[in-house]
């Protein structure tokens, strides 16, 4: 059984045919013909996509996104594996919940689902999980986080860094000094004062960034920074990759894009953790992604009933959904301005993401021999952001009503279609 | 005017209308029957999400004055304490037939949400919303040093306290602004806003140095629980320095009047001897306050014709 994608442009450039059997990509070439025959004339072929930080809230949130809903997003939205973050109910600390998630992935078979682990027990920062037990488990899990909570603990954040060293694995750090955010509610401005909203000041996210870097390189460990939001944080991890300390960056597609004079709205549906940014940061992560600070873009799709945002701004929890619309925004804020080409966002959304996550069979380039895992991308098509048009069980897009650029047609995992003319299969 | 949200959406013609009527409807409470029928079989509820009740009553004696049927609704402590009871409430509420909602609530922009979401299509009057605005505060506090100071094109209102957490202080910058009025706020660093400096105001963190030019000087209530969080060291200390006392009250233009929108902290940010003083208008701003929300109900619901046509 052979599937032949019939005239796509390789990431962006060459077009040429690819042809798939089980699950491999065995021919890259032109004129090929196989038992099943994708037309991706005009399309974009890109490798399946792969999301670093995404919220898929089972065990604990099913009313809010499961496994199969959220990962039927994913597939949706180009991606072909997603890390699923720890901060469940359970929290994912122990290899049992680590292992539930992974095996939940594999048998809906809609993307592949790697899960993270808490780096501490319950997210409560104050001891270690049982790190080694997860790293071990048949989730193989190598990247680590507290996400939603930052590990503040300076002692704490050390331990962790050079414990997983055993192993090969990564803290993925959301940067947020809590005592400099209790209570904050937007970013920290001109406009948090006039409406009132408690502030959370850049520095909180910077002062973490500029300890942990500086942690990394004494114990020669690696860390990711989750999610960076400001200009500060773009020049603390530039400043640190030129001295050669070993840390990852990633920014969010609503950092990309969206900035914080939208909360003079008071709707909720654009609070968010870390909070929208002044406009001159939107400027800074782009040139931070533009320039290699910043290595990848994930989603931090963190899906939410209705119920959390249909209310005041301080009642409401933080969190976007964005697996759906992640490569249409990058398309947007960074493809149709020229400052990446498509190749790039391979690296960027694809095998970057990978190569921190430690996934060895994604994140490879469309070549013979290589996993088929693909995307195949219409940047010509526009449409108009419905949020019930999502597989997403929540709605809590901040894109309704926004004309985005560019549809994703086709994802294959492992050579198998989850997606088709934008359907789910 | 659909709504009245925030200090900074009134021009100034729309502004001076509300303190025009004010002043005339203030004649009203020297009748021996203080009541207008302008506003007979028109629904106005008080929707109060956090305990105020000075402003509540006297929310309610402007409405009852101008004959309207009053619904007071106290949200605290109802089972609901989440957000979701904003909307229910408010679906509540415009079942029930409001034409006006005035609401206080402990989150900043829940008036803005409860007018620009389709939960109700009544009036909203904001009385108070978290640390962002209180307009109607702002109007009475405008209203009454206009009656003692004339016209404030020009003059210097010094306004001292807690600016950060205080809605009274952003609506007075706002609306003494569209006035006119030079206004200066006067607090320790850590009590201001990061980015005030975009407000349309003078600051300082010297009290004394503001004392001689004040046509008024407005004390704002500090809570001493903000002691706790270290926005400055000790009470003592707060009210040595940014405490209006009598030597400070002396050093005053002798026309300069004394104002608080209260409730008052005495012996922290105002001296017992100066709340009491002939300078001191703080009974009176609470006498007008009825005066002044009756002149926005009157022009929100009934009173003026641009009012009719949204």
């Amino acid at each position: 059984m052979s599937t032949v994608i019939k005239g796509a442009k390789l990431l962006g450039e060459q077009v040429a045919d690819i042809c798939i059997e089980d699950g491999v990509i065995t021919q890259v070439g032109s004129d090929l013909t196989g038992d099943t025959v994708v037309d991706a004339t005009g399309l974009i072929a890109l490798p399946g996509l792969v999301d670093l930080h995404t919220h898929l809230r089972e065990p604990g949130r099913e009313d809010a996104e499961t496994v199969l809903t959220g990962t039927q997003a994913a597939a949706r939205g180009g991606f072909t594996c997603v890390f699923a973050m720890a901060n469940t109910e359970p929290v994912a600390d122990t290899a049992g919940v680590v292992e539930q998630v992974w095996r939940l992935g594999r048998e809906h078979g809609y993307a592949d689902v790697q899960p993270i682990g808490a780096v501490t027990i319950g997210l409560a920062g104050e001891h270690l999980a049982e790190l080694g037990a997860m790293a071990d488990s048949a989730a193989k899990v190598r990247v680590f986080s507290d996400d939603g909570k930052c590990v503040s603990d300076a002692v704490l954040m050390r331990r962790a860094l050079e414990y997983v060293k055993a192993f090969d694995g990564v803290i993925a750090q959301h940067a947020q000094e809590p005592r400099l955010t209790e209570g904050a509610q937007m970013n920290e401005g001109p406009l948090s004062g006039e409406l009132g909203l408690t502030g959370w000041p850049a520095v909180a996210e910077e002062a973490i960034i500029a300890r942990d870097v500086l942690l990394a390189e004494h114990v020669g460990s690696r860390l990711h920074v989750c999610h960076l939001s400001t200009r500060g944080s773009v020049e603390i991890v530039r400043w640190a990759k030129s001295r050669g300390i070993n840390v990852t960056a990633e920014v969010t597609p609503h950092h990309l894009l969206l900035d914080d004079e939208l909360v003079r709205s008071y709707d909720p549906i654009f609070k968010v953790n870390p909070p929208l940014r002044s406009a001159d940061d939107v400027l800074a992560v782009r040139e931070g992604l533009a320039d290699g600070t910043i290595d990848i873009v994930a989603t931090d799709h963190a899906p939410h009933p209705m119920e959390d945002k249909e209310c005041e701004w301080q009642a409401a929890a933080f969190g976007m959904i964005g697996l759906e619309t992640a490569l249409s925004i990058v398309q947007q804020t960074m493809v149709d301005t020229g400052a990446l080409t498509w190749e790039q966002v391979a690296e960027k959304l694809s095998s970057n993401p990978a190569r921190i996550g430690r996934v060895a069979n994604h994140g490879r380039p469309l070549a013979v021999g290589e996993p088929a895992h693909v995307v195949l991308y219409d940047p010509t098509a526009t449409r108009v952001v419905e949020p019930s048009d999502t597989a997403s069980l929540s709605r809590n897009t901040p894109y309704a009503g926004r004309e985005l650029p560019g549809r994703v047609v086709a994802t294959f995992l492992a050579g198998r279609p989850t997606v088709l003319e934008g359907e789910l299969q | 005017m659909k709504h009245l949200l925030s200090a900074g959406d009134l021009s100034r013609d729309e502004a001076t209308l509300i303190l025009d009527t004010a002043a005339e409807l203030l004649s009203v409470a020297k009748r021996p029957i203080k009541k207008l029928p302008t506003l007979r079989g028109r629904t106005i509820v008080n929707l109060f999400f956090e305990d105020s009740t000075r402003t509540r009553i006297s929310f309610e004696a402007a409405a009852k004055r101008l004959s309207a049927d009053v619904i007071n609704f106290s949200a605290k402590g109802s089972s609901a304490s989440k957000g979701e009871s904003l909307k229910d409430t408010a679906l509540t509420l415009q079942a029930m037939g409001a034409d006006a909602v005035v609401i206080r609530h402990h989150a900043s922009g829940a008036p803005y949400r409860l007018a620009h979401s389709k939960w109700s299509n009544g009036a909203v009057v904001n009385a108070g919303d978290g640390t962002h605005e209180h307009p109607t505060q702002a109007l009475l506090d405008a209203f009454t040093m206009r009656s003692h100071l004339g016209d404030l094109a020009g003059k210097d209102i010094t306004i001292v306290g807690d600016v950060l957490h205080s809605r009274v202080a952003r609506s007075n910058a706002l609306l003494l602004d569209t006035l006119g009025a030079n206004v200066t706020l006067v607090a320790p660093p850590t009590l201001l806003p990061v980015g005030v400096e975009t407000w349309p105001v003078a600051t300082s963190y010297d009290f004394d140095a503001s004392l001689e030019k004040a046509d008024a000087v407005m004390m704002l209530r500090v809570q001493r629980e903000r002691m706790n969080a270290s926005f400055f060291p000790s009470a003592r200390e707060y009210s040595r320095r940014y405490g209006l006392d009598v030597a400070r009250m002396n050093r005053l233009p002798q026309h300069a009047i004394v104002m608080h929108p209260g409730p008052m902290n005495r012996g922290m940010e105002i001296n017992a001897d100066v709340a009491d003083s002939d300078r001191s208008v703080i009974v009176e701003q609470v006498t007008n306050g009825v005066a002044v929300r009756m002149a926005v109900l009157y022009l929100l619901l009934g009173g003026a014709t641009e009012g009719e046509d949204s």
